[in-house]
């Protein structure tokens, strides 16, 4: 190659590979902030501001969820299987939102540790599948991965 | 083998073998598309979970996966205009950013779309739908960029160094998912292991990204040819073309 362009090449290298460096370093840096949500273990663990707006993501936990007969108030639990934490809301719940089901709260969190949602979203999972392929996943007890349930 | 290539830097030559790829490629593309589509809109079982809503994923994730293929195209058409200073690379690169532009926006608009049936709102700022919306503006910062030059050269090298240093954006918006807690979901096909997708869904799936791709092509060729035109206004052969009154 001619000299002249494998300087140039050299140096597209290094554009690359330096700005991706220090971008990456940003990046890891505010790691902490990129993410949308804490777990319920990270709440467990005080690592989650109280008294301040967060979000909690996590499973909703089978029969944890109670409606007020009268009113749109819920109450129910988020869980990542390693903690749990109950939330209370008060408003319209998203089609896909159900128990066994990911859910996203955000809040503040009160000194009882109970979290006060001002918002609810659904958290959609990466499977896919048509319905009677579902109702015989349900019959033969193992899920999408071919674990037992 | 390397004469195909220093053909490739000859604009009456590129634009007369581009002519000859689209009049083969474009109707395929067309074909792909309203098969790969009408099967998947019309014809795929609904999702045990989302219903009709999820059949959005047959334009989303082939307009989102095209995007940022899209600039790692235009990235490189930019890296070898710096280096072997090629006009037709920088003609390449010009044409492929509001392609791509186009692309990030439908994904983020049919994501939009998506979001409030299923998660319960429009907008999140999450990881992957916060990265993506810096990839349109990357797409949009080249557009910009290379209009506000007078001079063409300079233009052509500037974008090609913010082409190169917003390719760090792409690992990004693909790992987001993975690297942090996010509320879009993570990839559900899947190079390695089983893809959590049903085949029935993800073989229309497929059919799309492949006529996304080559649409995506067909838009970058018809745009260069344009392009070639328009620089080679003065030349004899674009003269010689609009005399003959031939488009090929």
């Amino acid at each position: 190659m001619h000299p002249v362009r494998k300087q140039r090449l050299y140096l597209v290298l290094f554009v690359v590979l330096f700005s991706s460096a220090a971008i990456g370093l940003v990046v890891y840096a505010l790691s902490g902030n990129i993410n949308l949500f804490f777990p319920p273990a990270e709440i467990a663990a005080g690592n989650a501001p109280v008294g301040q707006p967060i979000r909690v993501g996590g499973m909703v936990v089978d029969g944890s969820v109670q409606r007020s007969d009268n009113s749109l108030a819920v109450r129910f639990e988020l869980t990542d299987y390693e903690a749990t934490v109950p939330v209370v809301y008060e408003g319209i719940l998203p089609d896909l939102f159900g128990e066994g089901q990911g859910a996203v709260a955000s809040g503040v969190l009160n000194d009882e540790g109970v979290l006060q949602a001002s918002e609810v979203l659904a958290k959609h999972d990466e499977n896919y599948m048509p319905p009677e392929v579902a109702d015989a996943l349900e019959k033969s007890g193992y899920d999408e991965k071919g674990n037992a349930k | 083998m390397w004469s195909f290539f220093h053909k490739l830097g000859s604009p009456p030559w590129l634009y007369s073998i581009s002519g000859v790829i689209l009049r083969w490629l474009l109707p395929i593309t067309l074909v792909a598309l309203a098969v790969g589509l009408t099967w998947g809109l019309l014809f795929t079982v609904p999702d045990f979970r989302q219903g009709n809503s999820y059949r959005i994923i047959y334009i989303h994730v082939p307009a989102a996966v095209v995007a940022l293929a899209g600039y790692y195209v235009m990235a490189i058409a930019g890296a070898i205009n710096l280096i072997w200073k090629m006009k037709m690379a920088d003609v390449a690169m010009k044409s492929a950013a509001p392609v791509g532009a186009a692309l990030t926006f439908v994904a983020l608009l049919t994501g939009a779309i998506w979001g409030k049936p299923t998660w319960g709102t429009w907008w999140v700022w999450d990881a992957r739908i916060t990265s993506m919306l810096i990839l349109l503006f990357l797409y949009l910062g080249v557009i910009a960029l290379y209009e506000a030059f007078d001079n063409k050269e300079a233009a052509g090298k500037a974008c090609a160094v913010l082409c190169l240093v917003g390719m760090v954006n792409i690992p990004i918006i693909y790992k987001s998912v993975d690297w942090w807690y996010s509320l879009h979901q993570p990839a559900s096909i899947k190079f390695t292991g089983d893809s959590s997708i049903d085949t029935s869904m993800l073989y229309p799936l497929l059919l799309t990204i492949a006529a996304f791709y080559a649409l995506f092509t067909c838009c970058l060729l018809m745009n260069m040819r344009a392009e070639l035109l328009q620089r080679g206004a003065r030349t004899s052969w674009v003269k010689k073309l609009a005399l003959a009154g031939k488009s090929t």
